[in-house]
């Protein structure tokens, strides 16, 4: 159990500088996940803290203790690998015991501590087996033993379910997370899928460009976006944005040739700036016969089984829109589509940034494993 | 593309016959000639035929060309050779591909031209070095400062001097090289993880997975130390460091003398033996190593 703190770290490589003053805390026992596209720094991050890459500049401090200097066997932490960096040579026991013999824990004493980790991870039955012998899940199952086994203050995970399939990968992530109430230890786990960072996180921190754009909780990421990248990033398919202007009088934004309404206090905040707004596609509802609303029409439909993501164009603008599943609508269908305006999201066109008016009302914190496969859809990976 | 007709077939298969006979022509050659008498063997034309003084004729070779003792040299520098070259060209490999320094493209291109310089082209400065061990630091400091010292040390008639210039050179660095790059980094950074620096790393991990390479080295290098001819002939004048390449040259009858070429040809035999029993025996971990698909 240990808090990470990391204070206006820095990293380039040569001139090009990748991650650009990052400062994070992360508290004991905490299950952290850093999200972010490829190439966002996220991985460095994870490695200066493991002590694989150099810090540029700034600190990271583990329990109290600045590490910059550190080996990574001095730091107390574990790492899983994406690709599981298994020892090819060596039987899973050999495997998962290899920190213990370098340690010099005596052989009784290293096989008991072995047989007890591979019954945590399932594997007591294949502790004599090479890798090779061993599909993708045995192998991510024998990695996490051999970060368990060393009782590390902090596990760390480097995109550890993305070579697996998808049905391995909702299984394993279960794993991961009960693994982790078990051990309690601080968790920090890199991914690129949201729905992994939705379901594991304690905590999530997203990740653009070398700089942190978000943290927070993910529900509170999800409902209250910090910049269009986060909205764009988070959520299956994306937040719907678009550019437009206020109408001050009317309270009223211009999409495509409709009006749509939004907040008199909003519109009065906003007069006159350009903005981009966003809604989701879940919170976009199909008029009723006769109810006003913005015309659109549909482009294609796809079936979710617990719905349809419906995509429309609205004056050359691409829209989903998520309906129930007894909606009938096609192909080349009108449709008038409506947007609730408590929903509505406003970020400065600009700098992206939100805007904060009146906070869309959270609904209560649910368990996120539960209450968010009905909001995302498992099955898009952004990259 | 391969095309499979049966006019092609056949002419693949003339051609291999063909290379076959040339390959094994000189083999069958001296397996028939090394049992057969002074006369028989003179006679014209060559009698391909194997006769009963096979066993006659090793033995004169033996005895006259003092085998013992060369034969126990030969072995004891392909040994050296091999073993030296092996450890050394596995830690090279190992400095040049996991370990970040300024220097490292300078100690690659280093060994590398060490390539481009075999012993063969280098002989005479390698050799005036192995006469006088402190010779270029001695002309430096001549250089220097003008004082001229008189230290003497040599490695001629020695194992030393007949196996260290062998070993120094490049060829297995990169073979391990090559063998190394297509390990995964994280392989490392988990080792590291792990606790395990990087000694403990070489030894658990790198060396038991370079093991079919290895052998494919040892193989290669056991053939060339044996084969060694220019620079044991070189480096030894003391007849106790003979090696069986040069007791081979005193078998070849000389102008005028008795042209038994049969004990020629048994000498012959018995020096090719070690290395042919080592091929034959390695060949499947050769072939694997130099191919290297094995995960």
């Amino acid at each position: 159990m240990a808090d990470i703190q990391i204070r206006d770290v820095r990293k380039s490589y040569g001139k090009t500088p990748t991650l650009h003053g990052i400062d994070l805390v992360f508290a004991s026992g905490e299950f952290v996940v850093i999200l972010g596209p490829s190439g966002c720094g996220k991985s460095t991050l994870l490695r200066m803290i493991a002590g694989l890459e150099d810090i540029t500049s700034g600190e990271i401090a583990i329990d109290g203790r600045v590490v910059n200097k550190l080996e990574p066997r001095e730091r107390g932490c574990a790492m899983v690998f994406q690709n599981y960096a298994l020892y090819p040579h060596m039987t899973v026991a050999g495997n998962i015991g290899y920190a213990l013999r370098v340690a010099g824990v005596p052989k009784a004493e290293r096989e008991r501590r072995i047989a007890e980790t591979a019954k945590i991870v399932g594997l007591q039955d294949y502790l004599d087996r090479r890798p090779a012998a061993l599909s993708g899940g045995q192998r991510q199952r024998v990695a996490m033993a051999r970060a368990i086994i060393r009782e590390p203050k902090v596990f760390l995970f480097d995109e550890p379910l993305s070579n697996l399939d998808a049905k391995l990968r909702v299984s394993m992530r279960a794993e991961i997370r009960k693994l982790h109430q078990r051990l309690s230890a601080t968790s920090v786990f890199v991914t690129h899928d949201q729905v992994e960072a939705m379901t594991l996180a304690d905590r999530l921190v997203v990740m653009n460009r070398g700089h942190v754009e978000q943290v927070g909780r993910p529900l509170d990421i999800y409902h209250r976006p910090a910049s269009t990248f986060v909205a764009s990033f988070i959520g299956s398919p994306a937040m719907n944005l678009f550019r437009t202007r206020v109408e001050v009088e009317t309270a009223t934004v211009r999409l495509g040739e409709a009006m749509v309404d939004i907040d008199p206090v909003a519109a009065h905040v906003l007069r006159g700036r350009d903005i981009i707004v966003g809604i989701r596609p879940e919170q976009c509802k199909l008029a009723a016969p006769g109810e006003k609303g913005i015309p659109a029409i549909i482009e294609f439909v796809e079936e979710l089984g617990t719905g349809r993501m419906v995509h429309c164009d609205i004056a050359g603008e691409a829209f989903a829109v998520a309906v129930p599943e007894e909606a009938e609508v096609a192909a080349g269908d009108r449709v008038t589509l409506t947007l609730p305006l408590q929903q509505l999201h406003f970020f400065d066109s600009e700098s992206q940034k939100r805007i904060e008016l009146s906070p869309v009302p959270l609904p209560a914190q649910p368990k996120p494993a539960a209450g968010l496969s009905t909001l995302i859809q498992p099955t898009g990976v952004h990259s | 593309m391969i095309q499979r007709t049966p006019w092609s077939n056949a002419l693949t298969y003339t051609l291999m016959v063909l290379g076959f006979l040339v390959l094994i022509g000189p083999f069958i050659v001296i397996i028939s000639g090394a049992s057969q008498t002074m006369v028989q063997i003179n006679a014209v034309p060559f009698n391909f035929v194997p006769q009963d003084q096979f066993l006659v004729n090793l033995k004169t070779a033996w005895t006259r060309a003092n085998l013992g003792t060369a034969m126990l040299n030969s072995f004891a520098m392909a040994v050296i050779v091999t073993f030296g070259k092996v450890a050394l060209s596995a830690m090279t490999a190992f400095a040049i591909v996991f370990f970040r320094t300024r220097l490292k493209h300078v100690f690659f291109w280093v060994v590398f031209i060490t390539l481009m310089l075999p012993l063969e082209v280098r002989v005479v400065p390698t050799y005036s070095v192995a006469a006088d061990l402190f010779q270029p630091f001695k002309l430096l400091i001549a250089a220097l400062t003008g004082i001229e010292i008189s230290v003497d040390w040599n490695l001629l008639n020695s194992y030393a001097g007949l196996t260290l210039p062998l070993v120094a050179t490049a060829t297995g660095t990169f073979l391990y090289r090559q063998f190394f790059l297509t390990l995964p980094d994280e392989l490392a950074e988990a080792a590291r993880m792990d606790g395990s620096g990087p000694v403990r790393f070489f030894f658990d991990i790198l060396l038991p997975l370079s093991r079919t390479n290895m052998l494919a080295l040892t193989t290669i290098m056991f053939v060339y130390g044996w084969n060694q001819y220019l620079w044991p002939l070189l480096m030894v004048t003391d007849p106790s460091y003979t090696t069986a390449l040069m007791a081979l040259r005193s078998l070849v009858p000389s102008d005028n003398g008795t042209p038994d070429w049969n004990v020629t040809l048994a000498g012959s035999l018995i020096i090719m033996a070690p290395p042919l029993l080592l091929v034959a025996v390695l060949q499947r971990w050769f072939v694997r190593g130099l191919v290297s698909t094995e995960k």
